[in-house]
């Protein structure tokens, strides 16, 4: 009746899982009591849930994001903790726990953080800036975020039920393979995956179009804020690279549950191809993570310097250089695979060129500083600290594509340095910029600054202590992945490795406090203009928080900053532009599909994940179901009349008339 | 018994011998061997560990040729251009610069360039297949990584032994190497390379050590629960020791042959280093060539997972 499911299932003689697991559900409950006693749940469900505004799904990726943060960061403290003190003894996570810890922390931050919080904050901005109203598929777009959901919750739940992949957070065949992993762990880790992965796939899909098709009059690509190309070029590594993704999951799949053999040991399977199939998706996955971070930091940089951007053309000529390059470089994952001498030393300095455009925006982000009037905020700490960071893990990156170097090099702790230097550096600094100076926009008030100050520098200065002696030990011959060690020398750098990620704590804390502190002050903070960075783009032409249909009249582009001209226009003469034309608009209505889809989702991939036929067959026709429901639906869309735009947008001209005269007086 | 080399303290001759005759890389070279103490990559007992460090603090140095002062120019821009400071000059709209665009692409691309070469040379030179320099005859050494345990094959001297490589001074060491199960990567940091061994296939892998000592080896690719014991020691001694560590193995009682491989082949950690005085001929391609089928992984608890053996411990 439930497969391979028994009570055997749950780690009953396992205290640290369960008790998690029971903090975690206590409070789930206690939120999901509120919200019904409250009466929070049909405005839930109305708003937010069933909304297929790309703001608000924006919105609930970096939610998921900040909340798989939390989570992910736990795994980080319980491993780093372990290696800190599992010197010449056990430790007090047994391996077969720990070995679970590492991968999920990988696959979470990865998967479930930076892939969420980035793909929220292209979700919410790239149509604001290209002057529309919303993404070219909207209940794809919804579909796609509670799909990504679905994922992380699978991996949650295997912390309580049955188990998480033992393999590392890719989880490399044979080991991966059912003779080696014959518990439910692998299975997780890819049904959660393919789940989220076509989330990720449909979502990249939408938004390429969306940026292709659907731009404002006048919006051409060479008027498209760097943010914007980022995007694209993040999302067409996205459609290109997700597909080998699910491919390959397809294919491990295809061997633990039908007897297979494209990976095995035996009867001619090869695993090295799956490291090859992994890693050319595995490379540009780098880059759809870093693109937009990139794209943050240029909108960052060049607000907060009072310039535009400099060097814009080199700007989007290396942001494309980079999509396509990504896609040569996949084999310096594994130098030391034997792959021979003219392979390897192609694919090393393919490695290399990629340096090349990526050097270009890091000094086009300082020539943008060069002559401006660099106001520090946090947002724009967030930037410096990048900039700094960001060229150490870029060099310890480009010293790794040389094959000799990576020969001793390979797997130690000085690679996890290297990409945590960038995951973390670039990624989430990027990330974390990016919510800081967006927010306002998002909930009409800004985050506190003092406290975004204070995380920031525990973010830093948490990273410096965490991973510099990470860097040492990987140079003192430490692989990672290790759950107990002998080795002397290298016990004081885990220690001060430990401290660390205690420091990173407080930046958490930190984050937490800011959001807490600001929005019980909201009412003090709030920014009637829209605009309280004095910014460049589109996005900050309409109001804070933008009305669900984006722009009252679509705008007309006419230049490379176009909001920044007709705002220099209106300070000039102290007076906006000549009230516009309102007139009706037509927006696509609610719809629960993408929370339904998800929702089967789930059914199926936890019933797949413990061979319970009859729940993944119910599964899949729910969800067929549901996408013929929709299908077949009457009218997507409902009018907003003309009155309504025009109340609304007056509102904000109001805002915008007085905020102009006293500036200007 | 968990079998693991004693710590011998660090050596302040290897630091200096390392910097002589190198001046672009002192700094970071003695930077970097002062923050990282010893037995490392970058305190290398053999040639191929000695190139690999070479390349890896030269190419460490034309790097940060450019990346110190960036991080400089980054922290002085910022602060120079503060807005609060009004002596310094403020271009709005200044957003393009030819000549600076040229040597925005150009710094870069000539450093890549440069390290390019050193790319594609050193990978040439140092490829793991490539034969050291045959001053005497290599040892042939054939190496099986097994679930959680090293074996290394004297097919020459016809003994084997489990957790523990001895090699003479000065002698080309030839590993041909292969896995009875899952991927595993060989790594003596203080020797150099790493390689991968792979079930049904064989990598090749030269190194050499040119001083006695006890070097660290670990498995360095995740391979399971047992994976941070999969640890050997290389021992590094003078030929007329290792002759005589030949014979003392040749006299050993076990013998390996199939049956004895098959026992080896369960998962088990922390087994205390042995000899073979006997190997049957032509095991390691029996292993590499599936005659000897790879090995069946954990055996399964009631509900249904792995549970690592830990019963053959010693």
């Amino acid at each position: 009746m439930l497969g391979k499911l028994t009570w055997e299932a749950i780690p009953f003689n396992e205290p640290i899982p369960l008790i998690a697991a029971g903090v975690v559900g206590l409070i789930l409950a206690a939120v999901l009591a509120w919200v019904v006693l409250k009466g929070h749940l049909p405005y839930l469900w109305r708003e937010w849930i069933t909304s297929v505004d790309h703001k608000r799904i924006g919105v609930m990726y970096c939610v998921l994001a900040l909340v798989m943060l939390i989570r992910g960061f736990i795994d980080a403290v319980m491993m780093r903790s372990q290696q800190a003190l599992a010197f010449h003894g056990p430790g007090y996570l047994p391996p077969e726990h720990y070995d679970q810890i590492f991968s999920a922390h990988g696959t979470i931050m990865i998967f479930f953080v930076a892939m969420p919080f980035v793909v929220g904050l292209m979700n919410y901005v790239v149509p604001l800036q290209l002057g529309v109203r919303d993404v070219a598929f909207p209940t794809l777009n919804s579909v796609a975020f509670w799909l990504t959901a679905t994922g992380a919750l699978l991996v949650n739940v295997s912390m309580v039920v049955g188990e998480f992949a033992r393999t590392g957070w890719l989880p490399f065949p044979p080991l991966s393979e059912l003779a080696y992993s014959p518990g439910v762990g692998v299975d997780y880790y890819c049904w959660a995956l393919q789940l989220s992965g076509i989330g990720t796939l449909v979502g990249g899909i939408n938004l390429v179009t969306t940026i292709l098709k659907t731009r404002a009059p006048g919006m051409r690509y060479t008027r498209m804020p760097v943010f914007c190309w980022t995007s694209l070029a993040s999302n067409l590594l996205i459609v290109a690279s997700f597909p080998v993704l699910t491919a390959t999951l397809a294919m491990l799949l295809l061997d633990r549950y039908l007897g297979f053999h494209f990976f095995t040991n035996e009867a001619g399977g090869n695993p090295m191809m799956f490291m090859n199939l992994i890693w050319i998706w595995g490379h540009p996955e780098v880059y759809i993570l870093v693109l937009p971070a990139f794209g943050v930091f240029s909108e960052v940089v060049s607000t907060f310097s009072g310039k535009p951007l400099f060097g814009y053309r080199s700007m989007v000529m290396a942001t494309m250089a980079i999509c396509i390059l990504s896609f040569l470089v996949w084999l310096h994952h594994f130098f030391t695979m034997g792959a021979g001498a003219d392979v390897n030393g192609f694919f090393g300095v393919m490695t290399m060129i990629i340096a090349v455009p990526t050097g270009v925006k890091v000094f086009n982000w300082l020539f943008t500083m060069y002559r401006g009037r660099v106001r520090f905020t946090a947002a724009m700490h967030w930037a410096i600290g990048f900039m700094v960071t960001f060229v150490i893990g870029g060099m310890t990156g480009v010293l790794m594509s040389i094959p000799p170097a990576d020969f001793v090099l390979h797997n130690s702790l000085f690679l996890v340095a290297h990409f945590h230097n960038v995951a973390i550096g670039a990624v989430l600094f990027g990330a974390l910029a990016g919510y800081t100076f967006w927010f306002p926009k998002a909930f009409g008030f800004a985050l506190d600054e003092r406290l975004g100050k204070a995380a920031f520098w525990c973010w830093l200065i948490g990273f410096y202590v965490a991973f510099v002696p990470l860097y040492v030990v990987g140079l003192e011959g430490m692989t990672r992945r290790l759950q107990h060690y002998d080795q002397p020398q290298w016990h004081p750098w885990l220690l001060v490795a430990g401290v660390g990620s205690l420091i990173i704590l407080c930046g958490i804390g930190f984050l937490v406090a800011q959001l807490v502190v600001s929005i019980r002050s909201r009412v003090r903070r709030t920014e009637p203009t829209g605009d309280p960075w004095d910014a460049r783009t589109l996005e900050w032409a309409t109001s804070s928080p933008p009305p669900y249909f984006n722009f009252a009249v679509m705008p007309n582009v006419k230049g490379e900053e176009h909001y920044w001209n007709i705002k220099q226009a209106a300070r000039k003469r102290m007076a906006l532009g000549p009230e516009p034309e309102y007139e009706a608009i037509e927006m696509p209505r609610n719809s629960p599909t993408g929370f339904v889809t998800a929702f089967f989702g789930t059914v199926i991939g936890f019933a797949l994940v413990w061979h319970i036929v009859w729940m993944a067959i119910l599964g899949l026709a729910g969800a067929y179901a549901t996408f013929v429901v929709f299908a077949w639906r009457d009218h997507g869309e409902e009018v907003v009349s003309r009155d309504e735009v025009a109340r609304i947008d007056r509102a904000n001209r109001l805002a915008r008339k007085v905020a102009i005269t006293e500036v200007t007086t | 018994m968990r079998f693991m080399m004693n710590n011998r303290g660090c050596r302040p001759q290897t630091l200096k011998s390392g910097l002589r005759g190198r001046g672009r890389a002192v700094v970071p070279a003695a930077l970097i061997v002062m923050l990282s103490g010893c037995e490392g990559v970058l305190d290398p007992a053999g040639p191929i560990g000695r190139s690999e460090r070479l390349i890896l603090l030269d190419s460490l140095a034309i790097m940060l040729a450019i990346v110190v002062p960036t991080i400089l120019c980054t922290l002085a821009f910022a602060w120079w251009f503060r807005a609060s400071n009004r002596r310094a000059a403020y271009a709005p709209t200044w957003e393009y610069s030819g000549r600076l665009e040229l040597l925005v692409w150009s710094v870069p691309a000539l450093v890549v360039c440069f390290l390019g070469g050193i790319a594609w040379i050193g990978s040439h030179d140092l490829d793991p297949a490539k034969p050291l320099p045959p001053v005497r005859p290599a040892l042939e050494v054939d190496v099986v990584a097994l679930d959680w345990k090293w074996l290394f094959i004297y097919p020459e001297q016809h003994v084997a032994s489990l957790n523990r490589l001895v090699t003479p001074i000065g002698t080309p060491l030839h590993l041909r190497l292969t896995s009875a199960s899952v991927m595993n990567v060989f790594f003596v940091p203080q020797l150099g390379s790493e390689i991968y061994a792979m079930n049904g296939m064989v990598t090749e892998l030269n190194l050499q050590a040119d001083r006695e000592g006890h070097f660290f080896g670990l498995a360095a690719h995740f391979n399971g629960d047992g994976f941070s014991d999969m640890t050997f020691d290389t021992e590094s001694v003078s030929s007329k020791m290792f002759d005589d560590w030949v014979r003392r193995a040749q006299s050993a009682e076990p013998v390996l042959d199939a049956a004895a491989y098959r026992e080896l082949l369960r998962q088990s950690v922390n087994v205390a280093p042995m000899m073979f005085g006997r190997v049957t001929p032509g095991l390691f391609d029996a292993v590499a060539t599936q005659a000897l089928p790879p090995g069946e992984g954990p055996k399964l608890s009631a509900r249904g997972d792995a549970k690592t053996s830990a019963d053959d411990s010693t």
